[in-house]
């Protein structure tokens, strides 16, 4: 650590991994609920499970991304943080609020928490992933403009790097492009069209360019390899991300209600969002290979890698195979859909957040570079087991899907939805199985900060 | 001779291809935005049951009704779509109010069940005639059958 002040990451990322649990946990509960019905019902309800799950899921990457910048801008900068006591108010005023709406969800019924944070003041609530009442997105907004203008004059007073300014990019899209969350008209088209500025053009479009920055800082940090190098293929992806995303958002508006052009503009342009994923693969493998030092923290370069590669199966492959309108007219909402979620949030953002800690935490924490080497050992198979959880989550899934789009939609005696889902629970109960797996590769992975602690730092091999 | 492809080069093509391709998206969305009337079944908003959809969507989103189930396609995936229901039961508001209202508050032993919400039957009016708006709008043929 080279700042002091880099030391108000760390609350952010402990909390993160907190709600990962969380989410975990309740994604546990839903996979259930698939096969049993009735379990928890009606006291957690299949609705409320999945909100905690999307939500926890939502606010630990947003933490996650503000502890990677509250860590790498003033490194980059070359300067102390603009303000670590605003970062660490602003750390509590997000948990907080993290906290009761998360208690609104499982002590309320949501119709209730709809009332007590007067959502027909502003009707914001309801819409998928964005559930929190209308006064947590404001406090969403607070949070965020306090953290733009927290690492905005950081950057503006020090070193401006590439890395730094696409990172303030990537977050300045990312609040810019959630105030949409704010328009809910009673046009369900227009509800739907606006709706996807605020998730198609994140996950897809600016959050790529957070994702991207803290790549590059980490490659830059393990490898040594000339920043300049790193630079131009940071462009690149990022250049190719936003060409072929943001008209790929048209993969959104086949079904509902848009213009029917939109099924050549959207298979067109988002047959091609792999290419970028594919590019940050190549990227990532050709500057390890090209590395000038061995960095003694095996772990991170094993998730950075691991972000690259999975990022392009998750986001690229399994998007791909369903986003040609002819292929997702029988696809589009079904398992596919659940497929290609898990894999590709895994992949790029649960990855590139844990990349970020797996670097940062052993110097948050006070080592020189990295931590010993029974931790580091511990991590790497935390990282196996998830990720390889996280193929079979998606393998069954897709298996899934592919059953349920011909036997509800392809056949020849299309059958009913409930009728169908009875018909693959087999495909369900694996699902489950690999996701207790996850779990215990998630333990695995909190209890790497615990084990060997009082054992010498690795040490660099050459 | 050929130019080095140099990291402006590739900072150009960052900003000129965004900037390029956010203005042709704006020109499309725009372009969306005048077809939309056709489309959207939003004479349905303006006319006598207008109010009544809109409560219906305003008790559909208070409801977290999108926590399970699709609407054209978009939600989750635990209960049945939704967009096309209207059709899937005879084209009765009827029929769509009495399912919602006659759900076990205990659920059913082993199997999915939708909660029971205790609508008020205006209230499920609402739901059914927001559902039937829905039904109507222009979705390019989606879903590819009745099962949705």
């Amino acid at each position: 650590m080279q700042y002091k002040s880099q030391a108000v990451a760390k609350p952010y990322f402990i909390a993160a991994i907190a709600l990962f649990v969380a989410q975990v946990l309740f994604g546990l509960i839903m996979g259930l609920q698939y096969v049993v019905g009735d379990f928890l019902f009606p006291e957690i309800p299949f609705n409320v499970a999945r909100m905690v799950h999307t939500n926890a899921l939502i606010v630990w990457l947003l933490m996650a991304f503000m502890g990677a910048s509250y860590y790498l801008v003033p490194e980059e900068a070359e300067t102390e943080l603009y303000s670590p006591g605003l970062a660490t108010l602003m750390f509590w005023v997000f948990l907080v609020a993290a906290a009761l709406t998360v208690a609104g969800y499982l002590l309320l019924s949501y119709s209730t928490l709809a009332d007590v944070t007067m959502n027909k003041l502003l009707p914001t609530m309801g819409r998928e992933f964005l559930e929190q009442p209308t006064i947590t997105k404001i406090g969403i907004v607070i949070v965020a403009l306090a953290f733009l203008f927290n690492i905005g004059m950081t950057i503006l007073r020090g070193r401006k790097t590439v890395i730094n300014l696409v990172l303030l990019m990537g977050l300045t899209g990312l609040a810019v492009f959630f105030l949409f969350a704010f328009y809910n008209p009673d046009n369900l088209v227009l509800d739907k069209y606006f709706w996807w500025w605020v998730v198609h053009l994140w996950v897809e479009g600016v959050w790529e360019l957070i994702l991207g920055a803290i790549l590059a800082f980490v490659l830059v940090k393990t490898t040594g390899v000339d920043r300049e190098v790193i630079e131009k293929w940071l462009y690149v992806i990022i250049a190719m991300t936003l060409i072929t995303g943001i008209i790929g958002t048209g993969h959104h508006y086949y079904w509902i209600g848009a213009p029917e052009y939109w099924q050549w503009w959207g298979s067109i342009f988002s047959a091609m969002e792999p290419i970028p994923f594919f590019m940050m693969t190549v990227f990532a493998f050709n500057i390890v290979n090209k590395r000038r030092r061995d960095h003694p923290n095996k772990p991170a370069m094993l998730w950075a890698l691991g972000t690259a590669v999975m990022a392009f199966l998750g986001a690229g492959v399994w998007g791909f195979l369903h986003t040609l309108s002819p292929v997702n007219y029988y696809t589009h909402g079904s398992q596919i859909t659940a497929a290609h979620g898990h894999m590709a949030f895994y992949g790029a953002y649960v990855m590139i957040n844990i990349t970020i800690i797996s670097y940062a935490m052993p110097l948050l924490r006070g080592r020189n570079a990295a931590n010993p080497l029974k931790s580091q050992v511990w991590e790497m198979w935390s990282f196996w087991l998830m990720t390889i959880a996280m193929v079979f989550i998606t393998l069954f899934l897709t298996g899934a899907g592919i059953l349920q789009a011909y036997l509800q939609r392809m056949g020849e005696n299309p059958q009913p939805f409930m009728v169908v889902q009875e018909q693959i629970s087999l495909f369900y109960w694996l699902r489950e199985i690999a996701g207790v797996i996850f779990l215990i590769g998630l333990v695995v992975y909190i209890a790497s900060f615990f084990v060997g602690q009082n054992d010498p730092e690795a040490a660099t091999e050459s | 001779m050929a130019q080095p492809f140099t990291k402006i080069v590739a900072r150009n093509i960052f900003y000129g291809g965004t900037a390029f391709f956010f203005l042709l998206f704006l020109a499309l969305t725009f372009d969306t935005m005048g077809q939309l009337p056709q489309r959207d079944n939003r004479a349905a908003l303006s006319g006598e049951l207008g109010p009544v959809i809109t409560k219906g969507k305003l008790i559909w989103e208070e409801n977290n009704c999108i926590g399970c189930h699709t609407l054209l396609g978009e939600g989750a995936y635990f209960a049945p779509e939704l967009g096309n229901v209207y059709q899937r039961y005879g084209n009765s508001t009827d029929a769509i109010k009495a399912f919602i209202a006659s759900r076990p508050a205990e659920g059913i032993p082993g199997r999915r069940s939708m909660p029971q919400f205790n609508f008020s039957d205006e209230e499920l009016t609402a739901i059914a005639e927001f559902l039937k708006y829905v039904s109507e709008i222009n979705t390019a043929n989606w879903p590819p059958n009745i099962q949705g």
